[in-house]
């Protein structure tokens, strides 16, 4: 374990600079988001953005391939390139599990490359969280904002940033500037946690518990009346699904530029009514039907397919953007048997 | 000298009760008008949405210009009275936006004005011509 | 004339159950924080007296809910503040539905808060009480804080159309006086930039759009059955944003379509996730339509003719139109 003082962490994010993109959390005009670091930025006093670090490994829009016609012949471009080399700093808990979630959909055969490519370049500094939102459930997932994980691992203490690497991609990382930081001991960090811990005692949401959902239960949530009065509200916009670090849905479109075709992925959403929607039609045509696709998928279907690991992290976004305050917090207590959500 | 060898795209969005007729009575007249105007037929300047204006510039269009039959002589009545009320919302906003307020036009010119669609074409495609390539409302994949 | 309270609407609509008027009420349900309301349809006085809401945080207008509700069978009460009504009006003045199935409690209004504003000067909130003195907020990390409403008005109730409701079958609450700021302000400021500073302002704007299509879903104006942007056949369909012109392209045809119809609610800019400023847009196509054909508030009388759909022999021509802007 290494520290190093505030002001010489920008002078850390300099010595990168020259390897790495590095990218971090800023605050402008009420809005906190990631930006790319140079002389003169200054870090966020909360490291939460708005939008979480899943955009790095599968932005919003992204080119897939180009198709050139010239006569009778087409030409296929392949638009992939080897991407740079980048670090986030200050990614919370919550949004680094949402990456370790994304890894097994993308990651999983066959093997995603776009998003692999990017993986593989990007390197995670994650810092625990000391002011949590009171948005925040993420120990309902059992993901603990005081040791978060990643390549590198990040205390903000006093006056000082605290570093643990954690992976070989992190050491590397650390290595590069380890002229600039002090050593330390651990004593400083377990207090930190201790405090960690107390913070999390307060937050409205610490008793939140999915113990009812999981693996193979979809007969038992499917047809249960409650979907109906939940969704009667839901607007069908795809705010929840688009701030989610979790969602991983996309519609490959293409897109006639007049000279040839630009093939592309962009984010798409369960909550729209054009939502994979085939020569047929669609497969769910009611907003119910859609509305509980996305909580089905995330508390039932996915831990079905993935060893009963859930797709949400508690991250809160979904909960305070909801433009009618509908959310997974409301589903998962007023769906669950009664007990601890009560 | 060669001040500037920019060629413009403009589209003319022409009723077709009045200017398409127009462009051809200024072709009878052997009146000239540049070659970088590419008119679209439609059955009524009120055809055109706000939708085609935006879409014209998306694939390239430097400047769109809408013409369409005097105000009272309307083939449907009342068609382009519509037309003049939509297009300058349409213009304010565009203005309201950054986008440069030359870059579009609506002008009424009858089927007897073979004269007028060939001065308002010279005209509008001078004024393009000094505005330079439409970059406020591009779409970069149309371009690559 | 009595003040309204969460208890006196629970009152009027229990009464109205219990005596057959309505079978279902339409209304603010609680939420996790006291600050998260989500509109709810009740069906029984049980379940009404237990989860409905009414504190400063019922921004939520319910027109739109309406045309849903109004193709099931029975009647539904509906509550609706006085800037809801204008909605309310706009939409029968399009036949959008059926006010024989509604039964409308105006309540008087003065002003609701927006969260996002309390959250930003205070902090994270754990919780919200309301009285007579104001709003007060437990942060989670600040200790209890008392705020008064003025601090953190909506924006569009700082520029407050009329505290009375232009529709009701029945109205409760006071009229207060109204004092609101000019709502042109912003936009007039915008309007005396130069090009190159608004088209900076706007791109930076709405180059934030994560195309969610919030505003457009909220929008008590927008009602078409299908979106032009939602339909594959339209060719301008657009799922996300590849290339800045989507975005433009979006937000220039979504407030075009609802010009002259925009009752400026205000419900896009409260609901977006990305705080983009979208009532400027409307509040623009609003300010020229009263500039050119005259002053026109949607929705203010049902049946009246929309600028769009209108004419005049004199208007004014679309080169006229920005020349203006210069003066």
């Amino acid at each position: 374990m290494k520290k190093c003082s505030k002001e010489n962490i920008y002078k850390v994010f300099n010595a990168l600079s020259s390897d790495y993109s590095v990218y971090v959390p800023v605050k402008e005009e009420n809005r906190t988001f990631y930006k790319k670091y140079f002389d003169g930025v200054v870090l966020a006093e909360n490291f939460k953005t708005d939008r979480s670090a899943k955009d790095f490994f599968f932005p919003q829009s992204e080119d897939l391939m180009k198709f050139k016609t010239q006569g009778k012949s087409i030409e296929i471009i392949d638009e992939r390139e080897e991407s740079e080399d980048f670090i986030i700093f200050g990614v919370p808990a919550c949004d680094e599990a949402s990456l370790r979630i994304l890894d097994r959909v993308f990651l999983a055969e066959p093997v995603d490359t776009y998003y692999q490519n990017k993986r593989e370049h990007g390197v995670i500094i994650t810092t625990a969280c000391s002011r949590p939102e009171a948005s925040c459930f993420c120990s309902t997932f059992d993901i603990d904002m005081a040791r978060p994980q990643g390549d590198i691992r990040t205390y903000k203490i006093g006056d000082y940033f605290y570093f643990e690497g954690l992976t070989d991609k992190g050491n590397k990382v650390l290595d590069k500037v380890n002229a600039l930081l002090e050593d330390v001991d651990q004593g400083e960090v377990e207090k930190e946690i201790e405090n960690i811990q107390k913070v999390k005692e307060k937050l409205p949401l610490k008793d939140l518990s999915v113990k009812d959902f999981g693996a193979d239960k979809t007969q038992e949530f499917f047809d249960r009346k409650e979907w109906a009065e939940l969704s009667n509200a839901c607007l069908g916009c795809g705010t929840c699904t688009f701030v989610c670090p979790t969602c991983q849905c996309y519609d490959i479109k293409d897109f006639n530029t007049g000279k040839g075709v630009q093939r592309y992925r962009c984010w798409d959403s369960c909550m729209y009514s054009d939502f994979t929607k085939m020569a047929h039609g669609n497969s769910r045509n009611s907003q119910m039907e859609r509305f509980r696709q996305r909580f089905m998928h995330k508390l039932v279907y996915f831990p079905t397919n993935n060893d009963g690991v859930f797709s949400c992290v508690g991250c809160g976004r979904c909960v305070s953007k909801c433009p009618i305050s509908m959310n997974i917090v409301k589903v998962i207590k007023t769906l669950s048997k009664g007990g601890e959500n009560e | 000298m060669q001040v500037n060898e920019f060629k413009p795209k403009i589209v003319a969005f022409c009723c077709n009760w009045c200017s398409y007729a127009g462009a051809d009575l200024a072709g009878n007249n052997r009146l000239n008008y540049p070659a970088d105007v590419k008119i679209i037929r439609v059955p009524c300047s009120c055809r055109v949405n706000p939708t085609f204006i935006l879409r014209a510039f998306q694939r390239g269009a430097d400047g769109v210009i809408l013409c369409g039959c005097h105000p009272g002589d309307c083939h449907y009545t009342s068609g382009n009275y519509y037309t003049r009320r939509r297009m300058a919302l349409l213009f304010s906003m565009l203005d309201y936006l950054g986008i440069e307020r030359e870059r579009t036009r609506v002008e009424w010119v009858s089927a007897a004005e073979g004269a007028k669609f060939s001065t308002t074409m010279n005209e509008f495609v001078e004024t393009i011509k000094n505005l330079g390539e439409n970059k406020r409302l591009e779409d970069l994949r149309c371009k690559k | 004339m009595q003040k309204i309270t969460r208890e006196s609407l629970i009152q009027k609509g229990v009464e109205l159950l219990e005596n057959g008027t309505v079978d279902r009420i339409l209304g603010w349900g609680k939420g996790e924080f006291g600050y998260d309301i989500t509109p709810t349809v009740f069906y029984d006085k049980e379940s009404f007296s237990k989860n409905f809401e009414f504190s400063s945080f019922c921004g939520a207008n319910f027109s739109k809910y309406l045309l849903k509700e109004t193709r099931k069978g029975g009647k539904i009460l509906v509550f609706i503040k006085p800037c809801d009504s204008y909605s309310f009006n706009q939409l029968l003045t399009e036949h959008r539905f059926d006010k024989d199935k509604v039964y409308v409690v105006g309540i008087s209004c003065e002003g609701m808060a927006d969260v996002n504003k309390i959250k930003q000067k205070y902090g994270e909130i754990a919780s919200v009480k309301e009285d007579e003195n104001g709003i007060t907020i437990s942060t989670l990390y600040d200790g209890d804080k008392t705020i008064l409403l003025d601090e953190v008005l909506l924006e569009r109730c700082k520029v407050c159309k009329g505290k009375e409701c232009v529709y009701f079958d029945e109205f409760i609450g006071e009229v207060k006086e109204n004092n609101p700021q000019d709502r042109f302000e912003k936009v007039s400021a915008l309007e005396k930039m130069s090009a190159d500073e608004r088209f900076a302002f706007w791109q930076n704007e709405l180059s934030r759009c994560i195309r969610c299509n919030a505003c457009r879903d909220v929008c008590p104006a927008c009602t078409c059955e299908k979106c032009v942007f939602d339909n594959p056949n339209s060719g301008v369909e657009n799922k996300a944003i590849s290339d800045s012109f989507e975005e433009k392209m979006f937000h220039i045809i979504r407030a075009f379509h609802v010009a002259g119809r925009c009752t400026d609610c205000g419900e896009c800019s409260r609901v977006c996730p990305q705080g983009i400023p979208l009532h400027l847009l409307n509040r623009k196509f609003i300010k020229d339509i009263n500039g050119f054909y005259g002053e026109y508030q949607a929705g203010k009388e049902i049946g009246s003719r929309a600028p769009l759909v209108n004419y005049k022999k004199d208007d004014l021509e679309p080169s006229e139109a920005v020349k203006r802007e210069e003066e």
